[in-house]
């Protein structure tokens, strides 16, 4: 429909260019299709929000996508679960997530720039080895990981989960793609030329020009960290210890006996999926994802 | 070291050069410190401890000890049928959420760049939205949607008067698991390959827009094929996240008889590890996966170097 529209539309137009204000219409297909993969995506989350409404016993009897009478006897539960422990793990995510972001964006704002803005031996050889590194899936690194984090004795603690997270490839080669992009090699230059020593030149003036690149990298090994599951399930036995992913999922595993539990399971996924989709939210208009599609060129 | 000099050369001959070729490592050097403790060092320690195996060595009393043994985890992880049984799922999972995943993100992403299309901004979001949500809440959402007692589908079914489908039963079990991976993988897909589609530039279409082309063949003639890096970047990077699929059928397994311990390689190798004490055979396994992801990436990024060349 919308090519016959497009087709009947066209000739009359004949050499003006086709601007949006010109061709008045709205493609009305493609929109459809469009709106029909939003409600695809949103009716998981519509569902888990009018789920976490129900008691236990509404939520095997009444009808889905309508709202119980549960909701803040869900949330006291929740709360109250084994001593707080969904807020612990909730702390926990965030310790995680933004401690092991925040750490990993600064080594791969430092490593971005020099790759970007130097020439030295071996700077080919790094390159390679990087993509190796992005290449390499996670269990390969883990179980090692786990077997030398205990060897030092510090397999079960914060640190088994945080420090493994901060070395990530990928965002070392996007920080360089944008420097390579955002910092002129000529600015670097006059600033050598008045004096300046690199640690200042690259404090001062490279990284405020990264800082867009930067949040980028930030966000993605924020999510990256938070949605892991594989590395604190392998690395934590003690419960106080364990991100919002690997709690739920002993709730959810616990649940098979209980199902009281399973109410509180999908409280617990509406809560921890609100911080993650209004930080996502609010930081839309930062991201520059164009940088992924654009390291493609590097 | 021959640093020295060539900081005096390199600052008088290359203008890059000219801070001095310890700078560069002096920045690299956390990277480089922490890439070799946690990539380095365990990949080396994996290898070796996939040609190792623990023997009692010296008779009854003796303890046991790692004995180099050769090849022989390799043999035996290839050889396992359970192994291959568990890539042969993955394979049939791959099937239906890879294509899937890519097809509707590309469609989706073409479709937002058409102009007058209305609420994309809307639709954009939405869809992108579950890039945020962890594959275990993703799984946990899901799986009670698919849970008979609890699902809105089967409820949908049962009021029409038909049978609904088991949807945590053997043979859907994979649309369940490929539809949770669909479902979390078109939105940073569809961005990707939309912000690239962003960057070509608008005049290719005009130019084509003023001779008749409509919007199917511009698509097809024009943004496809100059998208063809994209794509393979993001065929790449799902290949590469679908074989190490484990949150979600370990999730799953909580709702669904029909995921066994060893369903995936990787729940495989978890399980080898930590429940049988195969470290070894899991070293072994978890090296074959990783040159199978090595050799695909290779195979990939080769054609992604030959299409941008001649383009």
């Amino acid at each position: 429909m919308n090519t016959t529209s497009a087709t009947v539309a066209r000739p009359r137009l004949g050499h003006a260019l086709p601007t949006r204000r010109n061709r008045p219409g709205v493609r009305v297909i493609p929109t459809i299709i469009l709106l029909l993969g939003a409600v695809y995506t949103l009716l998981p989350i519509v569902w888990v929000i009018t789920a976490s409404t129900k008691s236990s016993g509404e939520l095997f009897t009444s009808g889905s996508f309508t709202f119980g009478t549960g909701f803040w006897d869900n949330l006291a539960q929740l709360s109250a679960y084994s001593g707080g422990a969904f807020w612990k793990w909730a702390g926990n995510s965030l310790l995680y997530a933004g401690g092991g972001a925040i750490l990993s964006t600064f080594v791969s704002a430092t490593a971005g720039y020099a790759l970007a803005r130097y020439n030295f031996r071996g700077r080919s050889l790094v390159f390679t080895v990087l993509l190796a590194g992005v290449l390499i899936p996670q269990i390969t690194l883990a179980i090692p990981q786990y077997l030398l984090v205990s060897e030092i004795g510090l397999s079960n603690s914060y640190w088994s989960v945080l420090l493994p997270s901060i070395i990530n490839p990928f965002g070392i080669y996007l920080a360089c793609i944008y420097a390579q992009s955002s910092v002129p090699g000529d600015t670097i230059e006059a600033a050598r030329i008045d004096g300046g020593n690199e640690f200042r030149i690259f404090r001062s003036i490279a990284l405020p020009m990264m800082v867009p690149g930067l949040v980028t990298v930030f966000m993605l090994q924020f999510i990256g960290i938070w949605n892991n599951f594989l590395l604190p399930f392998i690395m934590l036995s003690d419960e106080s210890k364990f991100p919002l992913t690997q709690g739920l999922y002993l709730l959810l595993n616990r649940g098979t006996g209980t199902p009281v539990l399973y109410t509180l399971a999908i409280m617990g996924a509406l809560l921890s999926i609100i911080p993650l989709v209004a930080l996502m939210l609010f930081l839309q208009r930062f991201w520059r994802l164009d940088l992924i599609s654009g390291s493609l060129k590097g | 070291m021959t640093t020295a000099p060539t900081t005096r050369v390199g600052r008088t001959r290359r203008r890059r050069t000219a801070g001095g070729a310890l700078a560069p490592w002096a920045f690299l050097s956390p990277a480089a410190i922490l890439f070799v403790l946690f990539l380095i060092i365990p990949i080396g320690y994996a290898l070796y401890l996939s040609f190792t195996q623990l023997k009692v060595a010296g008779g009854a009393f003796g303890k046991k000890q790692q004995v180099f043994v050769g090849f022989d985890n390799y043999v035996a992880s290839l050889t396992d049928p359970e192994f291959v049984a568990s890539l042969g799922r993955l394979g049939m999972f791959a099937i239906i959420a890879v294509p899937l995943t890519l097809g509707l993100a590309l469609v989706f992403a073409l479709l937002l760049d058409i102009p007058r299309v209305r609420a994309t901004r809307f639709s954009r979001t939405a869809i992108f939205l579950p890039y945020a949500v962890p594959g275990v809440i993703a799984t946990l959402m899901w799986g009670f949607m698919y849970l008979p007692s609890t699902s809105p589908f089967t409820a949908a079914f049962t009021s029409l008067g038909l049978p609904a489908p088991d949807f945590l039963a053997a043979p859907e079990i994979f649309g369940s698991l490929a539809n949770i991976a669909i479902w979390s993988g078109i939105g940073f897909n569809m961005v990707v390959m939309y912000t690239a589609l962003r960057s070509i530039p608008a005049e290719l279409y005009e130019a084509a827009r003023i001779d008749g082309a409509n919007e199917w063949t511009i698509a097809w003639r024009i943004k496809i094929p100059l998208l063809s890096p994209a794509l393979i970047l993001t065929f790449l990077f799902s290949v590469i996240a679908t074989l190490q699929a484990y949150g979600e059928p370990q999730t799953l397994r909580s709702l669904s008889n029909s995921i066994s311990y060893s369903f995936f390689p990787l729940m495989k190798v978890y399980r080898d590890a930590f429940a049988l004490d195969n470290i070894p055979g899991a070293a072994a396994t978890s090296v074959v996966l990783a040159l199978g992801t090595l050799l695909i990436s290779v195979f990939l990024l080769r054609g992604l170097q030959r299409r941008t060349f001649d383009s």
